[in-house]
């Protein structure tokens, strides 16, 4: 059932190739519009690199949590889902991975293209996606439990991110810090081990926060 | 004599019990009050380093800790609503938001007024300031949930789950921000190294927090009593007190 959930999501998700791309280019036009607004200052850029991207990738996985549940809600298959025999923890679990799949993995992907935009050297870029790799299913999993609280709300779209960017904060400051640990020529191994607690604990908690959401939203 | 306790989870008794309560509250807090801003102006000495600016603190602490600690309480109020379905519970969450921001909001706009003759600057990317002000997003993203949701009990459950969310994250957000601006060294100033304070400050300070604590229950408990009319209105006992001229 998990595992056709996520095959389902990603189906959806491949018929309907625009939304996909939306959120990577969203993700692409924020930090290229950095280096616009502050100069093309290398040594600058350089050393703003790790910040601006991981916030780009805090606004473009936020911005497609809207997604997430309104279109099962809309045609009553999240319904159907609180209906069905299995545990809903892992249903939504499975959502979330796929909401990772489809709008962190891009991110991922495209990440190391745009570090070298800002000239990181390759073994920062190397951090980097490490640290992005770690961190996104972390802001896929807590943000679904905003998209679930503000499911069918007015207004929800600005409201799931006075809910969720304050808790994507632990998140930002390990996953930038670790590249910027890596050059400024420190060990950056406790960041990425913390970012992988992080994933831990959200992988366990969020799953049954987000069913718990779900359950007060449908009723 | 055992209290019976469950009488006064139902709305209707309880809002007597409240309107019992605030005026007794509200007296408490602005006698401690006086006596807290008389120590704080009048008796305590003059700081040797830091002149009269000091004196800031006399607000400023209890605001910082009363923004803390009604995060927390409102946490426990949303998390036994959620568990146990008792209404008045979560109106207590509901009515607890408002004054823990306005203290987060006071912890912030005081510090700031103090840092500015202290460190020279309104605002320093400090730990524990920092983690102030995401306390007060997280107050605020509770606070307009709440008020996004037109359905009481669904707005209940809703906050509780947002404020369960926010009370698991606080030690992580502050742990976080903590390692963050040590790994920046960013503010020179620290605010850890305060010099050992005189026991009549340290009276002020500490009559001045039982103050805040006062006024908090009582304006509390005032709003809880709001909330319970406003959503109760349809009911007969309101009817009655209406009737009766109390409202």
């Amino acid at each position: 059932m998990f595992f056709w959930i996520i095959q389902r999501d990603l189906l959806l998700a491949v018929r309907r190739r625009s939304d996909v791309l939306t959120t990577l280019f969203f993700f692409v036009i924020v930090v290229s519009l950095f280096p616009l607004s502050v100069g093309p200052e290398m040594n600058l850029l350089r050393t703003m690199a790790p910040g601006i991207v991981w916030v780009a990738a805090l606004l473009a996985s936020m911005l497609s949590l809207g997604r997430l549940f309104s279109s099962d809600y809309s045609d009553g298959t999240l319904e159907q889902m609180l209906l069905s025999p299995q545990s809903l923890s892992i249903l939504v679990l499975g959502k979330a991975l796929a909401h990772w799949l489809v709008t962190g993995m891009p991110l991922v992907v495209m990440a190391p293209v745009l570090g070298i935009q800002y000239d990181l050297p390759a073994d920062a870029l190397f951090v980097l996606v490490v640290s992005l790799l770690l961190g996104t299913p972390v802001l896929s999993l807590i943000g679904a439990i905003g998209a679930a609280l503000t499911l069918g709300l007015r207004g929800g779209g600005v409201l799931v991110s006075l809910l969720v960017l304050p808790l994507y904060i632990p998140v930002l400051i390990f996953g930038a810090g670790a590249v910027e640990a890596n050059m400024a020529g420190i060990s950056y191994d406790a960041h990425l081990s913390l970012l992988g607690a992080f994933l831990l604990v959200s992988l366990v908690l969020a799953p049954w926060a987000i069913a718990a959401s779900l359950r007060v939203s449908l009723e | 004599m055992a209290i019976n306790w469950y009488k006064y989870a139902s709305p209707a008794s309880f809002y007597t019990l409240a309107g019992k309560m605030v005026p007794f509250f509200t007296i408490l807090a602005i006698g401690l009050l006086t006596i807290g801003l008389y120590i704080g102006f009048f008796v305590a000495p003059t700081d040797f380093q830091q002149g009269e600016a000091y004196r800031i603190i006399f607000i400023h602490v209890p605001a910082a800790w009363m923004s803390m600690f009604l995060y927390v309480v409102m946490a426990c109020w949303a998390g036994i609503g959620l568990a146990f379905n008792t209404r008045l519970s979560s109106m207590m969450a509901t009515a607890i938001a408002p004054t823990g921001a306005m203290f987060t909001f006071l912890a912030l706009w005081t510090g700031s007024l103090w840092g500015k003759p202290m460190w020279g600057t309104w605002w320093v990317w400090d730990a524990r300031l920092t983690s102030e002000l995401i306390l007060l997003f997280l107050y605020i993203g509770f606070m307009s949930l709440q008020a996004a949701i037109d359905d009481p009990r669904r707005a209940d459950k809703a906050g509780a789950i947002i404020a369960l969310v926010g009370v698991i994250n606080i030690p992580i957000i502050y742990f976080s921000v903590q390692w963050w601006n040590t790994l920046h060294q960013g503010a020179s100033v620290s605010v850890n190294q305060a010099p050992t304070m005189a026991s009549v400050m340290l009276t002020g300070m500490m009559v001045m927090v039982l103050a805040s604590w006062m006024y908090s229950i009582a304006v509390i408990l005032k709003r809880v009593r709001i909330i319970i009319l406003e959503r109760e209105s349809h009911t007969a006992w309101v009817a009655e007190l209406r009737k009766k001229g109390a409202l």
